[in-house]
Protein backbone atom coordinates (compact mmCIF):
# COMPACT_ATOMS: atom_id res chain seq x y z
CA UNK A 1 0.00 0.00 0.00
CA UNK A 2 1.72 3.40 -0.72
CA UNK A 3 1.56 6.19 0.91
CA UNK A 4 0.65 8.87 -1.55
CA UNK A 5 -2.73 10.11 -2.01
CA UNK A 6 -5.45 12.45 -2.53
CA UNK A 7 -7.97 13.79 -0.47
CA UNK A 8 -11.26 15.29 -2.15
CA UNK A 9 -12.54 18.77 -1.26
CA UNK A 10 -14.82 19.08 -3.50
CA UNK A 11 -16.37 16.29 -5.85
CA UNK A 12 -17.71 17.67 -8.57
CA UNK A 13 -20.77 16.63 -10.19
CA UNK A 14 -20.11 12.99 -11.80
CA UNK A 15 -16.94 12.18 -11.04
CA UNK A 16 -15.58 8.45 -11.36
CA UNK A 17 -13.17 6.09 -11.98
CA UNK A 18 -13.30 4.64 -15.17
CA UNK A 19 -11.10 2.74 -18.08
CA UNK A 20 -11.49 1.12 -21.32
CA UNK A 21 -14.69 -0.86 -19.71
CA UNK A 22 -15.42 -4.27 -18.59
CA UNK A 23 -16.09 -6.86 -21.25
CA UNK A 24 -17.15 -10.34 -21.69
CA UNK A 25 -20.02 -9.44 -19.59
CA UNK A 26 -22.97 -8.60 -21.22
CA UNK A 27 -24.78 -12.17 -21.01
CA UNK A 28 -24.92 -11.56 -16.83
CA UNK A 29 -26.67 -7.95 -17.36
CA UNK A 30 -23.17 -6.10 -17.19
CA UNK A 31 -23.10 -3.48 -19.10
CA UNK A 32 -19.45 -2.81 -20.95
CA UNK A 33 -18.96 0.87 -19.14
CA UNK A 34 -15.71 2.14 -18.92
CA UNK A 35 -14.97 6.50 -20.51
CA UNK A 36 -17.73 8.09 -22.29
CA UNK A 37 -15.11 9.42 -24.10
CA UNK A 38 -12.23 6.47 -25.20
CA UNK A 39 -10.13 9.12 -27.07
CA UNK A 40 -9.61 12.08 -24.55
CA UNK A 41 -8.99 8.85 -22.02
CA UNK A 42 -6.37 7.46 -24.30
CA UNK A 43 -4.87 10.73 -25.12
CA UNK A 44 -4.70 11.64 -21.20
CA UNK A 45 -2.92 8.30 -20.25
CA UNK A 46 -0.47 8.49 -23.33
CA UNK A 47 0.69 12.21 -21.89
CA UNK A 48 1.90 10.91 -18.38
CA UNK A 49 3.30 7.39 -20.17
CA UNK A 50 1.36 5.20 -18.71
CA UNK A 51 -0.60 2.07 -20.01
CA UNK A 52 -3.53 2.76 -22.61
CA UNK A 53 -6.30 0.82 -20.01
CA UNK A 54 -5.09 2.75 -17.22
CA UNK A 55 -7.59 4.06 -14.75
CA UNK A 56 -8.17 7.46 -14.96
CA UNK A 57 -11.21 10.25 -13.19
CA UNK A 58 -13.96 10.96 -14.75
CA UNK A 59 -15.98 14.31 -14.90
CA UNK A 60 -19.19 15.85 -16.00
CA UNK A 61 -19.58 20.09 -16.11
CA UNK A 62 -17.91 20.57 -12.95
CA UNK A 63 -14.73 18.67 -12.05
CA UNK A 64 -13.56 17.97 -8.54
CA UNK A 65 -10.84 19.91 -6.27
CA UNK A 66 -8.13 17.90 -4.71
CA UNK A 67 -5.71 18.06 -2.37
CA UNK A 68 -2.26 16.07 -3.07
CA UNK A 69 -1.49 15.32 0.98
CA UNK A 70 1.51 13.08 0.84
CA UNK A 71 3.98 12.44 -2.24
CA UNK A 72 4.42 13.74 -5.70
CA UNK A 73 2.79 12.91 -8.68
CA UNK A 74 2.25 14.33 -12.38
CA UNK A 75 -0.74 14.70 -13.81
CA UNK A 76 -2.45 15.60 -17.35
CA UNK A 77 -6.12 16.22 -18.36
CA UNK A 78 -7.53 16.02 -21.84
CA UNK A 79 -11.16 17.33 -23.08
CA UNK A 80 -12.16 20.74 -22.79
CA UNK A 81 -11.75 21.96 -19.13
CA UNK A 82 -11.08 24.71 -17.29
CA UNK A 83 -9.16 24.14 -14.39
CA UNK A 84 -6.02 25.71 -11.97
CA UNK A 85 -3.34 24.20 -9.84
CA UNK A 86 -2.83 25.99 -6.39
CA UNK A 87 0.68 25.20 -5.22
CA UNK A 88 1.31 25.58 -1.72
CA UNK A 89 2.93 29.03 -2.18
CA UNK A 90 -0.55 30.19 -2.92
CA UNK A 91 0.72 30.92 -6.53
CA UNK A 92 -1.91 29.93 -9.49
CA UNK A 93 -1.21 28.44 -12.09
CA UNK A 94 -4.25 28.61 -14.88
CA UNK A 95 -4.06 24.87 -16.51
CA UNK A 96 -3.93 23.87 -19.95
CA UNK A 97 -5.03 20.74 -21.59
CA UNK A 98 -2.84 18.52 -23.42
CA UNK A 99 0.02 18.63 -21.35
CA UNK A 100 1.32 17.61 -18.15
CA UNK A 101 1.84 19.26 -14.82
CA UNK A 102 4.30 18.10 -11.49
CA UNK A 103 1.96 18.34 -8.20
CA UNK A 104 4.11 18.75 -5.19
CA UNK A 105 2.68 17.55 -1.53
CA UNK A 106 0.39 19.95 -0.24
CA UNK A 107 -0.84 21.15 -4.16
CA UNK A 108 -4.51 21.32 -5.03
CA UNK A 109 -5.50 20.70 -7.80
CA UNK A 110 -9.13 22.66 -8.88
CA UNK A 111 -11.43 21.13 -11.76
CA UNK A 112 -13.58 24.04 -12.57
CA UNK A 113 -15.56 22.90 -15.54
CA UNK A 114 -16.16 21.33 -18.82
CA UNK A 115 -16.48 24.22 -21.69
CA UNK A 116 -18.87 23.92 -24.49
CA UNK A 117 -18.38 19.94 -23.91
CA UNK A 118 -19.82 17.18 -21.05
CA UNK A 119 -16.98 15.06 -20.17
CA UNK A 120 -13.28 15.69 -19.36
CA UNK A 121 -10.09 13.22 -17.91
CA UNK A 122 -7.60 12.94 -15.61
CA UNK A 123 -4.71 10.88 -15.76
CA UNK A 124 -1.91 10.07 -13.30
CA UNK A 125 1.41 9.06 -13.70
CA UNK A 126 1.77 5.40 -12.96
CA UNK A 127 -2.07 5.58 -12.14
CA UNK A 128 -4.29 5.67 -9.63
CA UNK A 129 -4.37 2.49 -7.11
CA UNK A 130 -7.53 1.28 -7.14
CA UNK A 131 -9.50 -2.49 -6.99
CA UNK A 132 -10.64 -4.56 -9.89
CA UNK A 133 -13.94 -6.20 -10.94
CA UNK A 134 -13.94 -8.52 -13.81
CA UNK A 135 -10.19 -6.35 -15.05
CA UNK A 136 -11.61 -2.92 -14.95
CA UNK A 137 -11.86 -0.31 -12.60
CA UNK A 138 -15.01 1.48 -14.07
CA UNK A 139 -17.87 1.88 -11.81
CA UNK A 140 -21.56 0.79 -12.27
CA UNK A 141 -23.07 2.78 -9.28
CA UNK A 142 -27.12 1.04 -10.40
CA UNK A 143 -24.96 -1.92 -9.19
CA UNK A 144 -22.16 -0.82 -6.49
CA UNK A 145 -20.07 -2.70 -9.05
CA UNK A 146 -15.96 -1.47 -9.55
CA UNK A 147 -13.52 0.44 -7.66
CA UNK A 148 -14.28 2.97 -4.74
CA UNK A 149 -17.34 0.10 -4.22
CA UNK A 150 -18.91 0.73 -7.65
CA UNK A 151 -19.50 4.34 -6.02
CA UNK A 152 -18.90 7.96 -7.03
CA UNK A 153 -16.23 9.95 -5.79
CA UNK A 154 -17.15 11.92 -2.69
CA UNK A 155 -16.06 14.65 -0.23
CA UNK A 156 -13.72 13.33 2.09
CA UNK A 157 -12.63 10.69 -0.25
CA UNK A 158 -8.68 9.56 -0.18
CA UNK A 159 -7.96 8.74 -3.40
CA UNK A 160 -4.62 6.47 -3.53
CA UNK A 161 -1.63 6.64 -6.47
CA UNK A 162 0.03 3.71 -6.67
CA UNK A 163 4.20 5.40 -6.95
CA UNK A 164 5.23 8.85 -6.93
CA UNK A 165 6.52 10.18 -10.12
CA UNK A 166 9.89 9.20 -11.44
CA UNK A 167 9.91 11.79 -14.66
CA UNK A 168 10.47 15.50 -13.93
CA UNK A 169 9.85 16.30 -17.62
CA UNK A 170 6.58 17.71 -18.41
CA UNK A 171 5.20 16.72 -22.06
CA UNK A 172 2.76 18.20 -24.76
CA UNK A 173 0.50 16.91 -27.81
CA UNK A 174 -1.48 19.20 -30.19
CA UNK A 175 -5.19 18.57 -30.09
CA UNK A 176 -8.06 20.86 -31.54
CA UNK A 177 -11.46 19.87 -30.11
CA UNK A 178 -13.88 19.32 -33.15
CA UNK A 179 -17.27 20.51 -33.46
CA UNK A 180 -20.01 19.47 -35.46
CA UNK A 181 -23.71 19.15 -35.58
CA UNK A 182 -23.76 16.13 -37.81
CA UNK A 183 -23.87 12.97 -36.16
CA UNK A 184 -23.60 10.08 -38.62
CA UNK A 185 -25.72 6.78 -38.25
CA UNK A 186 -25.93 3.43 -40.19
CA UNK A 187 -29.83 2.12 -39.98
CA UNK A 188 -30.95 0.20 -37.32
CA UNK A 189 -32.40 -3.02 -36.76
CA UNK A 190 -36.03 -2.07 -36.70
CA UNK A 191 -35.82 0.89 -39.32
CA UNK A 192 -38.45 -0.47 -41.94
CA UNK A 193 -40.78 -0.49 -38.39
CA UNK A 194 -41.27 3.29 -38.65
CA UNK A 195 -43.12 5.39 -41.01
CA UNK A 196 -41.39 6.71 -44.34
CA UNK A 197 -42.68 10.39 -43.42
CA UNK A 198 -40.92 10.38 -39.89
CA UNK A 199 -37.82 8.35 -41.81
CA UNK A 200 -37.39 11.33 -43.64
CA UNK A 201 -38.14 13.81 -40.40
CA UNK A 202 -35.46 11.86 -38.56
CA UNK A 203 -32.65 12.97 -41.50
CA UNK A 204 -34.34 16.07 -42.34
CA UNK A 205 -34.95 18.01 -38.94
CA UNK A 206 -32.79 18.40 -36.16
CA UNK A 207 -33.21 16.92 -32.21
CA UNK A 208 -32.74 18.75 -29.28
CA UNK A 209 -30.72 17.20 -26.40
CA UNK A 210 -32.87 17.05 -23.12
CA UNK A 211 -31.37 17.79 -19.49
CA UNK A 212 -32.70 13.77 -19.18
CA UNK A 213 -29.16 12.58 -20.14
CA UNK A 214 -26.44 10.86 -18.41
CA UNK A 215 -24.01 8.28 -18.82
CA UNK A 216 -26.32 5.65 -19.89
CA UNK A 217 -28.71 7.40 -22.42
CA UNK A 218 -29.43 10.82 -24.07
CA UNK A 219 -32.91 12.01 -24.64
CA UNK A 220 -33.97 13.92 -27.72
CA UNK A 221 -36.72 16.01 -28.53
CA UNK A 222 -38.47 17.12 -32.48
CA UNK A 223 -40.00 15.63 -34.67
CA UNK A 224 -41.95 12.79 -33.68
CA UNK A 225 -41.00 9.45 -35.29
CA UNK A 226 -43.84 7.49 -36.22
CA UNK A 227 -44.04 3.68 -35.52
CA UNK A 228 -46.23 1.48 -38.02
CA UNK A 229 -45.37 -1.75 -36.42
CA UNK A 230 -45.43 -2.28 -32.98
CA UNK A 231 -43.64 0.27 -29.92
CA UNK A 232 -42.65 -3.17 -28.50
CA UNK A 233 -39.98 -5.94 -29.59
CA UNK A 234 -38.88 -9.13 -28.02
CA UNK A 235 -36.31 -7.68 -25.65
CA UNK A 236 -32.54 -8.40 -27.36
CA UNK A 237 -29.09 -7.29 -26.73
CA UNK A 238 -27.98 -3.95 -26.91
CA UNK A 239 -25.03 -2.33 -28.59
CA UNK A 240 -23.74 1.30 -27.91
CA UNK A 241 -25.18 4.10 -29.87
CA UNK A 242 -28.16 2.71 -30.87
CA UNK A 243 -31.29 4.90 -31.26
CA UNK A 244 -34.51 3.36 -29.70
CA UNK A 245 -37.72 5.04 -30.26
CA UNK A 246 -40.38 3.87 -27.22
CA UNK A 247 -44.14 4.54 -27.90
CA UNK A 248 -44.05 8.71 -27.28
CA UNK A 249 -41.83 8.95 -30.90
CA UNK A 250 -38.79 10.82 -28.80
CA UNK A 251 -35.44 9.14 -29.60
CA UNK A 252 -33.52 7.77 -26.84
CA UNK A 253 -29.64 7.41 -27.87
CA UNK A 254 -28.24 4.59 -25.40
CA UNK A 255 -24.66 5.56 -24.54
CA UNK A 256 -21.70 3.94 -22.60
CA UNK A 257 -23.96 2.34 -19.71
CA UNK A 258 -26.73 1.12 -21.63
CA UNK A 259 -29.07 -1.42 -20.21
CA UNK A 260 -27.74 -4.89 -21.30
CA UNK A 261 -31.13 -6.26 -23.23
CA UNK A 262 -34.10 -3.55 -24.21
CA UNK A 263 -37.06 -4.05 -25.89
CA UNK A 264 -37.98 -0.46 -28.37
CA UNK A 265 -37.50 -0.74 -31.75
CA UNK A 266 -34.16 1.02 -33.34
CA UNK A 267 -34.25 3.46 -35.93
CA UNK A 268 -30.63 3.75 -36.14
CA UNK A 269 -27.28 3.49 -34.77
CA UNK A 270 -24.57 5.95 -34.19
CA UNK A 271 -20.89 5.13 -35.82
CA UNK A 272 -18.25 4.62 -33.49
CA UNK A 273 -16.29 7.44 -35.24
CA UNK A 274 -18.94 9.58 -34.18
CA UNK A 275 -19.89 8.23 -30.77
CA UNK A 276 -17.05 10.63 -28.78
CA UNK A 277 -18.62 13.82 -30.77
CA UNK A 278 -21.99 13.11 -29.84
CA UNK A 279 -21.43 12.22 -25.72
CA UNK A 280 -19.14 15.86 -25.59
CA UNK A 281 -22.29 17.56 -26.80
CA UNK A 282 -24.72 19.04 -24.12
CA UNK A 283 -28.19 19.47 -23.00
CA UNK A 284 -29.98 21.98 -25.68
CA UNK A 285 -27.45 21.78 -28.39
CA UNK A 286 -29.14 20.90 -31.40
CA UNK A 287 -27.99 17.41 -33.77
CA UNK A 288 -28.64 16.11 -37.13
CA UNK A 289 -28.43 12.61 -37.98
CA UNK A 290 -26.91 11.65 -41.57
CA UNK A 291 -27.24 8.09 -43.32
CA UNK A 292 -24.52 6.53 -44.08
CA UNK A 293 -23.40 3.08 -45.01
CA UNK A 294 -21.11 0.15 -43.37
CA UNK A 295 -18.03 0.44 -45.53
CA UNK A 296 -17.77 4.38 -44.85
CA UNK A 297 -18.58 4.03 -41.28
CA UNK A 298 -15.65 1.10 -40.95
CA UNK A 299 -13.26 3.58 -42.86
CA UNK A 300 -14.57 6.50 -40.75
CA UNK A 301 -13.44 4.64 -37.93
CA UNK A 302 -10.20 3.67 -39.21
CA UNK A 303 -9.22 7.64 -40.03
CA UNK A 304 -10.57 8.05 -36.15
CA UNK A 305 -7.96 5.70 -34.59
CA UNK A 306 -5.07 7.26 -36.81
CA UNK A 307 -5.84 10.34 -35.82
CA UNK A 308 -5.21 9.26 -31.86
CA UNK A 309 -2.30 7.81 -32.89
CA UNK A 310 -1.27 11.07 -34.57
CA UNK A 311 -1.97 13.15 -31.70
CA UNK A 312 0.00 10.13 -29.29
CA UNK A 313 3.13 9.89 -31.76
CA UNK A 314 3.17 13.73 -31.46
CA UNK A 315 3.57 13.71 -27.51
CA UNK A 316 6.59 16.38 -26.99
CA UNK A 317 8.90 17.05 -24.34
CA UNK A 318 8.19 20.75 -22.95
CA UNK A 319 11.52 22.69 -22.42
CA UNK B 1 -29.90 -22.54 -36.67
CA UNK B 2 -30.11 -18.98 -37.01
CA UNK B 3 -32.34 -17.68 -40.10
CA UNK B 4 -30.44 -15.05 -40.83
CA UNK B 5 -27.68 -12.33 -39.81
CA UNK B 6 -27.75 -8.92 -39.48
CA UNK B 7 -25.43 -5.68 -38.47
CA UNK B 8 -26.22 -3.53 -35.53
CA UNK B 9 -24.10 -0.86 -35.69
CA UNK B 10 -20.48 -1.10 -37.10
CA UNK B 11 -19.37 -2.62 -34.55
CA UNK B 12 -22.44 -5.95 -33.80
CA UNK B 13 -23.98 -8.20 -35.37
CA UNK B 14 -27.48 -9.92 -34.47
CA UNK B 15 -28.07 -13.54 -35.21
CA UNK B 16 -31.81 -14.06 -35.78
CA UNK B 17 -33.41 -17.15 -34.47
CA UNK B 18 -36.77 -16.09 -35.68
CA UNK B 19 -40.06 -14.22 -34.07
CA UNK B 20 -40.76 -16.70 -31.61
CA UNK B 21 -40.34 -17.33 -28.37
CA UNK B 22 -40.47 -20.87 -27.22
CA UNK B 23 -37.95 -23.37 -24.99
CA UNK B 24 -36.39 -24.81 -28.40
CA UNK B 25 -35.53 -21.15 -30.07
CA UNK B 26 -34.09 -20.40 -26.70
CA UNK B 27 -31.94 -23.33 -26.32
CA UNK B 28 -30.57 -22.99 -29.49
CA UNK B 29 -29.44 -19.32 -29.18
CA UNK B 30 -28.09 -20.66 -25.83
CA UNK B 31 -26.12 -23.49 -27.74
CA UNK B 32 -24.70 -20.95 -29.81
CA UNK B 33 -23.51 -18.69 -26.95
CA UNK B 34 -21.84 -21.03 -24.97
CA UNK B 35 -19.83 -22.09 -28.25
CA UNK B 36 -18.90 -18.29 -28.73
CA UNK B 37 -17.92 -18.30 -25.31
CA UNK B 38 -15.49 -21.00 -25.80
CA UNK B 39 -14.32 -19.58 -28.75
CA UNK B 40 -13.70 -16.33 -27.04
CA UNK B 41 -11.71 -17.59 -23.88
CA UNK B 42 -9.71 -20.32 -26.39
CA UNK B 43 -8.19 -17.17 -28.03
CA UNK B 44 -10.03 -17.96 -31.54
CA UNK B 45 -12.32 -14.78 -31.73
CA UNK B 46 -9.99 -11.63 -31.41
CA UNK B 47 -11.13 -8.62 -30.93
CA UNK B 48 -14.91 -9.98 -30.09
CA UNK B 49 -16.23 -8.31 -26.65
CA UNK B 50 -19.83 -9.77 -25.35
CA UNK B 51 -22.25 -12.07 -26.57
CA UNK B 52 -25.26 -12.00 -25.25
CA UNK B 53 -28.42 -13.83 -25.81
CA UNK B 54 -31.99 -12.95 -25.62
CA UNK B 55 -35.12 -15.37 -25.94
CA UNK B 56 -34.61 -15.70 -29.99
CA UNK B 57 -31.38 -13.29 -30.72
CA UNK B 58 -27.69 -13.72 -30.17
CA UNK B 59 -26.11 -10.21 -30.57
CA UNK B 60 -22.47 -10.41 -30.68
CA UNK B 61 -20.49 -6.97 -29.50
CA UNK B 62 -16.82 -6.23 -30.73
CA UNK B 63 -13.77 -4.04 -31.53
CA UNK B 64 -13.86 -2.51 -35.10
CA UNK B 65 -9.77 -1.70 -34.08
CA UNK B 66 -9.74 -5.71 -34.30
CA UNK B 67 -12.14 -7.42 -36.98
CA UNK B 68 -15.44 -6.45 -38.45
CA UNK B 69 -18.74 -7.93 -39.33
CA UNK B 70 -17.70 -9.52 -42.32
CA UNK B 71 -15.59 -11.39 -40.96
CA UNK B 72 -17.31 -12.06 -38.01
CA UNK B 73 -20.33 -13.65 -39.86
CA UNK B 74 -17.67 -15.72 -41.98
CA UNK B 75 -17.45 -17.05 -38.71
CA UNK B 76 -21.49 -17.34 -38.11
CA UNK B 77 -21.77 -19.37 -41.36
CA UNK B 78 -19.36 -21.66 -40.81
CA UNK B 79 -20.58 -23.09 -37.74
CA UNK B 80 -21.96 -26.47 -37.99
CA UNK B 81 -24.90 -26.25 -35.63
CA UNK B 82 -25.57 -30.39 -35.45
CA UNK B 83 -22.55 -30.54 -33.33
CA UNK B 84 -23.40 -27.44 -30.47
CA UNK B 85 -23.88 -28.79 -27.24
CA UNK B 86 -25.11 -26.64 -24.00
CA UNK B 87 -21.93 -26.71 -22.09
CA UNK B 88 -24.00 -26.49 -18.65
CA UNK B 89 -26.38 -28.59 -16.72
CA UNK B 90 -29.11 -26.77 -15.84
CA UNK B 91 -29.92 -26.13 -12.37
CA UNK B 92 -33.10 -26.14 -10.47
CA UNK B 93 -33.83 -23.39 -8.47
CA UNK B 94 -36.76 -22.34 -5.56
CA UNK B 95 -36.83 -19.21 -4.37
CA UNK B 96 -38.53 -17.61 -1.86
CA UNK B 97 -41.40 -14.83 -2.32
CA UNK B 98 -42.89 -12.88 -0.25
CA UNK B 99 -46.67 -11.61 -1.61
CA UNK B 100 -46.87 -9.23 1.07
CA UNK B 101 -44.70 -6.76 -1.01
CA UNK B 102 -47.03 -6.90 -3.83
CA UNK B 103 -47.87 -3.46 -5.49
CA UNK B 104 -50.37 -4.67 -8.29
CA UNK B 105 -52.30 -7.72 -7.27
CA UNK B 106 -55.66 -5.53 -6.48
CA UNK B 107 -55.42 -3.96 -9.90
CA UNK B 108 -54.55 -7.42 -11.61
CA UNK B 109 -57.35 -9.06 -9.81
CA UNK B 110 -60.01 -6.45 -11.12
CA UNK B 111 -58.20 -6.96 -14.51
CA UNK B 112 -57.96 -10.54 -14.67
CA UNK B 113 -61.13 -11.05 -13.15
CA UNK B 114 -59.41 -13.98 -10.88
CA UNK B 115 -59.04 -13.31 -6.85
CA UNK B 116 -55.45 -12.36 -5.62
CA UNK B 117 -55.67 -15.84 -4.07
CA UNK B 118 -56.10 -17.67 -7.18
CA UNK B 119 -52.97 -15.44 -8.97
CA UNK B 120 -50.75 -16.41 -6.29
CA UNK B 121 -51.78 -19.89 -6.58
CA UNK B 122 -50.73 -20.16 -10.31
CA UNK B 123 -47.72 -18.28 -10.04
CA UNK B 124 -46.42 -21.02 -7.06
CA UNK B 125 -47.55 -23.63 -9.05
CA UNK B 126 -45.55 -22.50 -12.37
CA UNK B 127 -42.64 -24.46 -13.43
CA UNK B 128 -40.34 -21.22 -14.63
CA UNK B 129 -37.97 -21.75 -17.26
CA UNK B 130 -34.80 -18.69 -17.70
CA UNK B 131 -34.77 -17.57 -21.04
CA UNK B 132 -32.07 -14.80 -20.58
CA UNK B 133 -30.25 -12.84 -17.63
CA UNK B 134 -29.87 -9.06 -18.30
CA UNK B 135 -30.81 -5.70 -18.18
CA UNK B 136 -29.03 -4.61 -15.10
CA UNK B 137 -27.49 -7.11 -13.63
CA UNK B 138 -28.28 -10.66 -12.54
CA UNK B 139 -32.11 -9.98 -13.71
CA UNK B 140 -33.91 -13.17 -15.37
CA UNK B 141 -36.41 -13.06 -17.65
CA UNK B 142 -38.58 -16.66 -16.85
CA UNK B 143 -41.22 -18.27 -18.22
CA UNK B 144 -44.10 -19.34 -19.26
CA UNK B 145 -47.11 -18.26 -17.11
CA UNK B 146 -50.59 -19.68 -17.47
CA UNK B 147 -52.38 -17.84 -20.22
CA UNK B 148 -54.85 -16.56 -17.42
CA UNK B 149 -52.57 -14.01 -16.27
CA UNK B 150 -51.50 -12.41 -19.60
CA UNK B 151 -51.14 -8.40 -18.85
CA UNK B 152 -49.29 -5.81 -20.08
CA UNK B 153 -46.67 -3.19 -19.00
CA UNK B 154 -47.91 -0.83 -16.43
CA UNK B 155 -49.47 2.64 -18.75
CA UNK B 156 -46.52 4.67 -16.91
CA UNK B 157 -43.36 2.41 -15.57
CA UNK B 158 -42.47 3.28 -12.22
CA UNK B 159 -39.26 4.96 -11.47
CA UNK B 160 -38.26 3.21 -9.13
CA UNK B 161 -38.77 -0.63 -7.83
CA UNK B 162 -37.25 -1.89 -4.73
CA UNK B 163 -34.63 -4.72 -5.36
CA UNK B 164 -36.14 -8.11 -5.25
CA UNK B 165 -39.04 -6.74 -6.61
CA UNK B 166 -41.35 -9.95 -8.89
CA UNK B 167 -42.77 -8.80 -11.63
CA UNK B 168 -45.29 -10.15 -14.28
CA UNK B 169 -45.94 -8.92 -17.96
CA UNK B 170 -47.84 -11.42 -20.58
CA UNK B 171 -46.29 -15.37 -19.99
CA UNK B 172 -42.64 -13.91 -18.33
CA UNK B 173 -42.17 -13.16 -15.01
CA UNK B 174 -38.98 -10.94 -13.74
CA UNK B 175 -37.10 -10.28 -10.61
CA UNK B 176 -35.61 -7.10 -10.19
CA UNK B 177 -31.74 -7.90 -8.99
CA UNK B 178 -31.17 -4.43 -8.12
CA UNK B 179 -33.28 -0.69 -7.16
CA UNK B 180 -34.51 0.15 -11.09
CA UNK B 181 -36.98 1.71 -13.12
CA UNK B 182 -39.59 -0.35 -14.55
CA UNK B 183 -42.54 -1.43 -16.07
CA UNK B 184 -44.03 -4.55 -14.87
CA UNK B 185 -46.54 -5.42 -12.30
CA UNK B 186 -45.34 -5.87 -9.02
CA UNK B 187 -46.49 -9.26 -6.82
CA UNK B 188 -44.10 -9.69 -4.70
CA UNK B 189 -40.46 -9.58 -3.29
CA UNK B 190 -37.78 -12.07 -2.98
CA UNK B 191 -34.96 -11.61 -0.04
CA UNK B 192 -32.50 -13.87 -2.33
CA UNK B 193 -29.89 -12.05 -3.96
CA UNK B 194 -29.20 -12.68 -7.99
CA UNK B 195 -25.93 -11.22 -8.65
CA UNK B 196 -22.26 -11.91 -6.21
CA UNK B 197 -19.71 -9.43 -6.94
CA UNK B 198 -17.29 -11.74 -4.82
CA UNK B 199 -17.58 -14.14 -7.58
CA UNK B 200 -15.85 -12.77 -10.50
CA UNK B 201 -16.44 -16.02 -12.90
CA UNK B 202 -20.17 -16.24 -12.19
CA UNK B 203 -21.44 -13.44 -10.48
CA UNK B 204 -25.38 -14.40 -11.46
CA UNK B 205 -27.06 -17.57 -9.21
CA UNK B 206 -29.30 -17.92 -12.09
CA UNK B 207 -28.17 -19.31 -15.44
CA UNK B 208 -29.91 -18.80 -18.97
CA UNK B 209 -31.87 -22.77 -19.27
CA UNK B 210 -32.37 -23.15 -15.48
CA UNK B 211 -36.00 -23.56 -14.03
CA UNK B 212 -37.15 -21.82 -11.33
CA UNK B 213 -40.18 -22.75 -8.73
CA UNK B 214 -40.92 -20.11 -6.04
CA UNK B 215 -42.02 -20.69 -2.44
CA UNK B 216 -44.24 -18.48 -0.40
CA UNK B 217 -42.64 -17.11 2.63
CA UNK B 218 -43.69 -14.68 5.39
CA UNK B 219 -42.84 -11.23 6.33
CA UNK B 220 -41.16 -12.43 9.33
CA UNK B 221 -39.27 -14.88 7.39
CA UNK B 222 -38.63 -12.44 4.64
CA UNK B 223 -36.62 -10.48 6.80
CA UNK B 224 -34.68 -13.28 8.44
CA UNK B 225 -33.44 -14.51 5.06
CA UNK B 226 -32.80 -10.78 3.68
CA UNK B 227 -30.69 -10.59 6.58
CA UNK B 228 -28.44 -13.51 6.71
Amino acid sequence: MSNIFFEVLRPGINTTFQDGGRFHMQHFGVTPGGCMDIESFLIANALVGNSSNEGVIEFAYQGPLLKLIKGKTKISITGNVLFQIKKLNEEAIKGQCYRTYNLDEGDQLDILATKQSAYGYMALEGGFDLKYFCKSVSILDRAEIGSNDGKKIKTNDKINIKRNRNEKKNFRTNFSNTNRDTIRVLKGPQFDSFAKDSQKDFFSKNYKISNLTDRMGMRLEGSIIKNIVSTNIRSEGITKGAIQVPADGQPIILLTDYPTIGGYPKIANVISADYNLLIQKTPGEKIFFKLIELREAEQLYKEHLNNISKTIKNIKEIN
Amino acid sequence: MFKKLNNIGDCGIVCDFGDEVSRSINTSVIKLFYYIKKEVSEGNLDGVLNYTPSYNKLIINFDLGKINSSKIKDFLNSVDFSKLKTSQNSKKWTIPICYDFEMDLTNMSKTLKIDKDKIIDIHLNTNFFIYMVGFIPGHPFMGDLDSKLFLNRLKTPRVKIPAGSVGIVEKFCNIYSYESPGGWNIIGRTPTKLFNKKDESNPCLLSPGDSVKFKSVSKKEFEKLNNE
